[in-house]
């Protein structure tokens, strides 16, 4: 069965839940899919060799490689992670392989009350290249849901992986992921994460390591936060390996919510250089950001640096559309559009103009 | 009467910066306004915009017989009001082109402006991000053009931009106020910009006050000589008309 065919058996409302976190269920646009309902995975297909999509559960009875990776990451940080998992998805891009339309894969509450918890094994070997597009979404029929999403990544050497994650939960659901991405010689990796839509609580800190020389490692995220929402959303680099680089830029709104935005850079060894970059914009007497850059070196050859802005809209700016012949309500809005530019995210062209759409649609509904 | 201004105060946060200030600019005018820093020249400016914390404390400004007092900034540049900024905001994530294609749906119209003004590569650029001081008046201007206002409020439009830039600057800025009905009023220090436009009154604003009124090129040149505790030894302060 295709992804298309399957698509029909999907509620209207679902699809569009679905849709808004980045899926496509045509998979016209995508190389690879994989969806997963609750416990219940209902697709999973790729469409070009080299890229191996499937279940972790299943991939564990299957296939021995999988079982090798399995919680490598957590161990390598001495790190525990739940082991009562069901699901979540395992990818692997073979050696060498340049994938060039992005891998997608979504999980999806739908049962009242259900609580997913999956693992996801993300593997891109020696010189492989991959952008993967991750959506978690809830059905509007999945009060209180409840999700934990367990991800490893692996990115070999001189491997790159691009990963965008779109949560587009509801008012009640609780959300904890918890990621490490092991990064090898030369190696990159991205996460975009963007979470515009209302959740109850989403906390989670993922971490990368570079341990390969020459590895660098970017976290960019946008964040709409609504009113009675909680994310304390954070991002961490350790730089092991001379000569790394991080990266990570935030962008959050709050509507009323509270954003706990963190980021901390670890250096590990000499001559890295790392950037934390943080801005929030409160729009609403009751929201609240809280911003806590770290950075902690135990070297004197580094280079780090971070810079954290909070604050209203500039009163001037409003002004300077107003000049223009905008309404102060639209000038509000481009302002917070523009704050939430897309290009803060380091996307492929093909899901750029995706997220674009998707941001101006949710936008407007906030607004 | 284009522009009216009668019998204007206005406070700023709580202290008085304009006092009992009248002035006219008639259609297809141009007035210069001289006058040392701090002296209120931009208050004027910005509350002739209605920017909030500008509003007058007494007195009336009316504009082609509409009273401005009470409207939203808005509101007065539908009636045909411009503004050049001297330090214009930078706005992250808001894009040069989407304030053209705002200010007007003619998109040839918007590339032969930016065309004539070198914008090209800034119209995907986020506004006045990373632009240098010629760029940004440019840019500055090449917004006031696909505007265009009736009346041209431009804060020190030279002010930090090379004489080459003021040679562009000042070209357009001719033409476009060559246009039948188009009015000015103009702050400038340096006075390089009244080598284009033809300014038939000037005056000179101290302390909030208005003093003196005269041909522009004539107050400038005195005021280069003399400085502007001249200007106000020879004249009370004065209604300007």
């Amino acid at each position: 069965m295709s992804l298309k065919e399957l698509n029909k058996n999907i509620d209207l409302k679902d699809k569009d839940t679905i849709s808004s976190s980045g899926m496509d269920l045509s998979e016209e646009t995508r190389s690879a899919s994989f969806l997963q309902q609750d416990n219940q995975v209902q697709f999973s297909r790729s469409l070009i060799d080299g890229v191996e999509i499937t279940s972790t559960t299943e991939a564990l009875i299957n296939d021995p490689l999988a079982r090798e990776y399995y919680g490598q990451a957590f161990k390598y940080l001495n790190r525990e992670y739940p082991q009562d998992t069901d699901g979540g998805y395992f990818i692997r891009v073979k050696a060498g392989k340049s994938v060039e339309l992005p891998v997608q894969a979504c999980l999806f509450l739908k049962a009242q009350g259900f609580k997913q918890k999956v693992h996801n094994i993300i593997v891109v070997e020696e010189g492989a290249k991959v952008y993967l597009i991750t959506g978690c979404s809830a059905s509007h029929s999945a009060n209180e849901g409840f999700h934990l999403g367990i991800s490893e990544f692996f990115v070999h050497k001189g491997a790159y992986l691009n990963f965008t994650m779109i949560h587009s939960w509801k008012e009640d659901t609780s959300v904890h992921p918890m990621s490490i991405a092991l990064l090898d010689e030369g190696a990159s990796f991205v996460s975009n994460y963007v979470c515009l839509k209302p959740v109850k609580e989403i906390i989670m800190y993922p971490t990368a390591v570079l341990r390969g020389e020459n590895s660098r490692a970017s976290f960019n995220s946008l964040i709409l936060s609504h009113p009675d929402s909680l994310q304390d959303i954070g991002s961490r680099v350790i730089l092991k390996e001379k000569n790394t680089q991080a990266e990570i830029v935030s962008r959050a709104v709050s509507l009323g919510g509270k954003v706990i935005a963190r980021g901390h850079l670890k250096a590990e060894n000499k001559e890295v250089k790392a950037h934390l970059e943080c801005r929030g914009l409160i729009l609403s007497e009751m929201g609240t950001i809280h911003a806590i850059p770290e950075m902690e070196s135990d070297y004197r050859d580094v280079c780090m640096s971070h810079e954290a802005a909070i604050g209203k809209i500039n009163k001037e700016e409003i002004e300077y559309l107003e000049s223009r012949g905008f309404s102060r309500q639209q000038a509000q809005s481009i302002i917070v559009r523009g704050f939430m530019d897309v290009n803060v995210l380091a996307l492929p062209e093909i899901l750029k103009k995706e997220i674009d759409d998707l941001e101006d649609r949710t936008l407007k509904a906030s607004f | 009467m284009l522009l009216q201004i009668n019998n204007l105060s206005v406070e700023v946060s709580g202290k008085p910066i304009l006092k009992n200030i009248h002035l006219e600019i008639e259609k297809g005018e141009i007035a210069v306004l001289f006058g040392p820093n701090g002296s209120g020249k931009t208050t004027l400016i910005k509350s002739i915009m209605g920017f909030s914390g500008y509003e007058a404390s007494s007195g009336e400004i009316i504009f082609n017989g509409n009273k401005l007092n009470g409207l939203s900034t808005e509101q007065r540049v539908k009636l045909g009001i411009g503004l050049m900024y001297q330090h214009p905001p930078k706005i992250r994530g808001v894009k040069l082109k989407q304030v053209a294609d705002f200010l007007s749906s003619d998109k040839d119209k918007i590339s032969a402006f930016s065309n004539r003004l070198s914008l090209n590569q800034h119209l995907n650029r986020d506004i006045n991000m990373d632009f240098s001081g010629g760029e940004m008046k440019r840019s500055e201007l090449f917004q006031i053009l696909l505007q265009n206002p009736e009346l041209l409020l431009l804060d020190e439009p030279e002010s930090g931009v090379d004489l080459e830039n003021i040679a562009i600057m000042g070209d357009v800025l001719k033409d476009f106020l060559h246009q039948k009905g188009k009015s000015a009023l103009v702050i400038t220090h340096t006075g390089y910009i009244l080598d284009y436009i033809k300014a038939k009154k000037g005056c000179v604003m101290i302390e909030g006050s208005l003093w003196c009124v005269g041909n522009p090129k004539e107050m400038f040149e005195s005021i280069r000589k003399e400085g502007y505790e001249k200007c106000k030894e020879c004249h009370e302060p004065q209604r300007v008309e």
